[in-house]
């Protein structure tokens, strides 16, 4: 039997967790003092922004796809952006796909977190301000540590998310090997083709990858450890 | 309990309408798969058909030709088949899967095309020009006008130079839609559609050379499923016709020979 993987393949499989590990360590940036707002605030926005950012749950990978498209385009308010910047347009390049990953993945970050933030009973963070804890040693110090399984959930949900992305990268990535061809693709590419044993190795792959990451999430952090 | 139970069979009495109440229809109903190239003639064809045949009706599916292929072999249901390379319909015809002979219907033409830029006078060698940041083509690995497209870049001896250039298309009305979105400033696709109503203001185009590739020759099959489906032969027929071969003339195609 010749080899599992082609090198387009492995270079698929390479670019797919490159863009993956990427998007997760961004998402948690952005998406930490979203959850945070969102579950402290009292604010009448909080309803508008959970809804803006639960979008991507609900719409269909093509409505991303198509609006990042035409957005990151020449006539586009982000491609007109990123343009004066002098970086260029964003389509078809690997930058476009980690821009994409973030809004398709951000519901999967933001709320575990949310839910582990507001898990955490007023008075300990109450208790660290009796003690002088500015806001953000108290943040660092008492609420970060107790919110510690959600911030795994959410790593991990963004990085498995983004690793099932499908739809959003076909439609802005124009699948360039080693740049926005990642696995999903390939595999589509490869049954297109006929080439049934290739995408077989590459889905077989994937199912167990996807597995695993469950396996691990739910023995590292099972639900009912709460209290 | 009882409020429970008879929601429940509300509910149940209303997806069963939505899943019966749509299949009264008085005529026949046939279903096509065609290859992206045809979607603005197959759309004109059918509808001088349906003028001859208004009980029936016929629906009409685009996409890539390779992926309906295997579709096809696993059992859609799809009554026929137009594929943009005929090779693809004779190895279905090859399997057992026609029921009718493979009939060739049109003879594609690439071309390259731009909203922005003047292609008018353009060839292939311009394409090194550093004001094309990105060149759209459909996917050669399974679409036949990507697998033209990446024939015509190599005989003219532009592929090296340019595939850093080279985006993919899923089929070749994605490529077309990467240069209409500006996100590709150029695109290799399919005259048929670059003749269209709808692209037809937007741009201009230069005819490729079609000594640079294989033809594009394409072919339908009326697929087993359909053998002895009247509507389905009706419109094999159809395709032969004055009617229809003008309508394919006119999107640019090259009509095979008449046959007496």
């Amino acid at each position: 039997m010749e080899s599992a993987f082609s090198a387009a393949d492995l270079s698929a499989i390479w670019l797919t967790f490159k863009l993956a590990a990427v998007v997760t360590v961004i998402l948690l940036l952005v998406g930490t003092p979203i959850a945070w707002w969102l579950a402290r605030t009292r604010s009448f926005w909080k309803g508008p922004v959970g809804a803006v950012v639960a979008l991507p749950i609900v719409l269909p990978p093509t409505v991303i796809g198509f609006y990042l498209l035409v957005a990151m385009g020449p006539n586009g308010p982000l491609g007109q952006l990123t343009q004066a910047l002098g970086v260029g347009l964003l389509p078809f390049t690997f930058a476009g796909l980690v821009v994409g990953s973030v809004f398709y993945s951000l519901p999967f970050v933001v709320q575990p977190l949310q839910n582990a933030f507001e898990a955490i009973p007023e008075r300990a963070l109450e208790t660290a301000a009796t003690l002088r804890a500015s806001a953000w040693d108290a943040f660092f110090s008492v609420a970060l540590p107790l919110a510690r399984p959600g911030l795994l959930t959410a790593s991990v949900l963004g990085f498995a998310h983004t690793v099932g992305e499908f739809g959003v990268v076909l439609m802005i990535g124009g699948n360039i090997p080693d740049r926005t061809r990642v696995v999903s693709v390939q595999i589509y590419d490869h049954v297109e083709a006929m080439e049934y044993a290739a995408a077989h190795w590459l889905s077989a792959g994937m199912v167990v990858f996807a597995f695993l990451v469950l396996l691990a999430l739910y023995t590292l952090n099972p639900t009912g450890k709460r209290k | 309990m009882c409020l429970i139970s008879r929601f429940a069979a509300r509910l149940l009495i209303f997806v069963y309408l939505l899943v019966v109440g749509q299949t009264a229809h008085a005529g026949e109903k046939i279903t096509i798969a065609a290859a992206t190239d045809l979607k603005f003639a197959l759309d004109e064809i059918v509808v001088l058909f349906s003028k001859a045949h208004p009980a029936d009706r016929v629906e009409t599916i685009y996409g890539s030709s390779g992926k309906f292929q295997a579709q096809i072999r696993q059992g859609a249901p799809f009554d026929l088949y137009f594929s943009a390379d005929i090779a693809y319909s004779r190895a279905l015809k090859d399997e057992g899967f026609a029921a009718s002979e493979v009939q060739p219907y049109a003879v594609g033409r690439i071309v390259l095309w731009s909203p922005k830029l003047d292609t008018g006078k353009m060839s292939l060698t311009d394409l090194v020009d550093p004001s094309i940041r990105k060149i759209a083509i459909a996917n050669p690995k399974h679409a036949p006008y990507g697998k033209r497209a990446e024939e015509a870049l190599k005989a003219a001896g532009m592929w090296e130079k340019v595939e850093a250039k080279l985006v993919y298309g899923e089929n070749v009305a994605q490529a077309a839609q990467f240069v209409q979105s500006g996100n590709a400033q150029v695109g290799i696709i399919a005259l048929s559609l670059v003749v269209s109503p709808e692209l037809a203001r937007q741009g201009s185009y230069a005819l490729v050379l079609d000594t640079l590739h294989q033809p594009l020759e394409q072919g339908f099959i009326v697929t087993k499923r359909a053998a002895g489906n009247m509507l389905a032969q009706a419109f094999a027929r159809f395709m032969a016709g004055q009617e229809a071969r003008a309508v394919m003339s006119r999107y640019g195609f090259l009509l095979p020979a008449e046959v007496k």
